[in-house]
């Protein structure tokens, strides 16, 4: 019983992987997209923020059920932590630069004439 | 001595899990794991880095389970990013806003603006005091009031109940 679950899993678990893998590619591919059509900085900080949470985990989730080892899988789990830990730093600090700077978000509703580049 | 036995705990597993050296059959790398272990503890106690930042292990079950709540307010808040992301007319509502915060200690201050950081939509750019100032992508999502469940949650986690 157990074995004819865990070969069904080991047929099934490349599929998802791939699938996961996907998902994580489009995720960062609308980041992207964000960040090219958020007006200012600060905006553009959270479109690139996709990037950084949901599009690294599923691309992490989608490697570990590749993964041909256990050990490969502690591997992704601890480079998904690092991720989780340090990102949220790099942005604060990015941002706060820019304020430090004296750099002045746009405020309030924006649309698609306020876009673009300058 | 409780925060030198946490770090030691946790870097026998990271090394474990990172060497894949279960068994413990080759003692030449085992014995090398063991100094390199001992080596990174007491370098860190020198440099009188073993406090309750540096090793906040006590906490662990309560930083868990606050970061598995994280996770699905991380994934909630994506998608409305990603919504706005690919909105034909580009509609956002930009605000900077100041929140103010109940979390007394460094530690949790700083679970709190990481927490803000880390949800997409939300960036905290400056931190005064036991205000935070925060710059979000929808005025409403930053409104009064937001940040009151994630504030208790991170004080919660990393101060304990008792203190309010």
């Amino acid at each position: 019983m157990i074995e004819t679950v865990f070969e069904y899993w080991n047929a099934f678990r490349p599929a998802l992987g791939s699938a996961l893998l996907l998902v994580g590619a489009i995720l960062a591919v609308i980041g992207t997209i964000g960040v090219l059509r958020f007006p200012d900085f600060y905006t553009r900080l959270h479109a690139a923020s996709v990037t950084d949470t949901s599009a690294a985990t599923l691309a992490i989730l989608g490697m570990a059920l590749l993964a041909p080892s256990f050990a490969v899988v502690i591997k992704l789990a601890v480079v998904w932590l690092f991720l989780f830990l340090t990102g949220p730093t790099s942005s604060h600090a990015l941002a706060n630069a820019a304020h430090t700077a004296g750099l002045q978000p746009m405020i309030g509703r924006l649309g698609e004439s306020d876009g673009g580049d300058e | 001595m409780g925060y030198f036995l946490g770090l030691i705990v946790v870097l026998t597993a990271l090394w474990t899990g990172l060497s894949g050296e279960y068994t413990l059959t080759k003692p030449l790398i085992a014995s090398l794991g063991a100094i390199s272990i001992l080596l990174s503890a007491i370098l860190a106690y020198r440099f009188d880095i073993l406090d309750r930042e540096g090793s906040p292990y006590g906490r662990i079950v309560q930083l868990m389970l606050y970061w598995a709540w994280l996770l699905v307010e991380i994934f909630k808040a994506n998608w409305v990013v990603i919504k706005a992301c690919l909105r034909s007319t580009l509609d956002i509502n930009p605000a900077l806003v100041k929140v103010k915060t109940g979390c007394e200690s460094d530690l949790a201050r700083t679970v709190f603006a990481n927490s803000i950081t880390l949800t997409p939509g939300t960036v905290s750019v400056e931190v005064e005091g036991n205000k935070i100032l925060v710059h979000a992508l929808y005025e409403d999502s930053a409104g009064p009031g937001a940040f009151d469940e994630m504030d208790r949650r991170s004080r919660e986690a990393s101060d304990g109940k008792g203190k309010a």
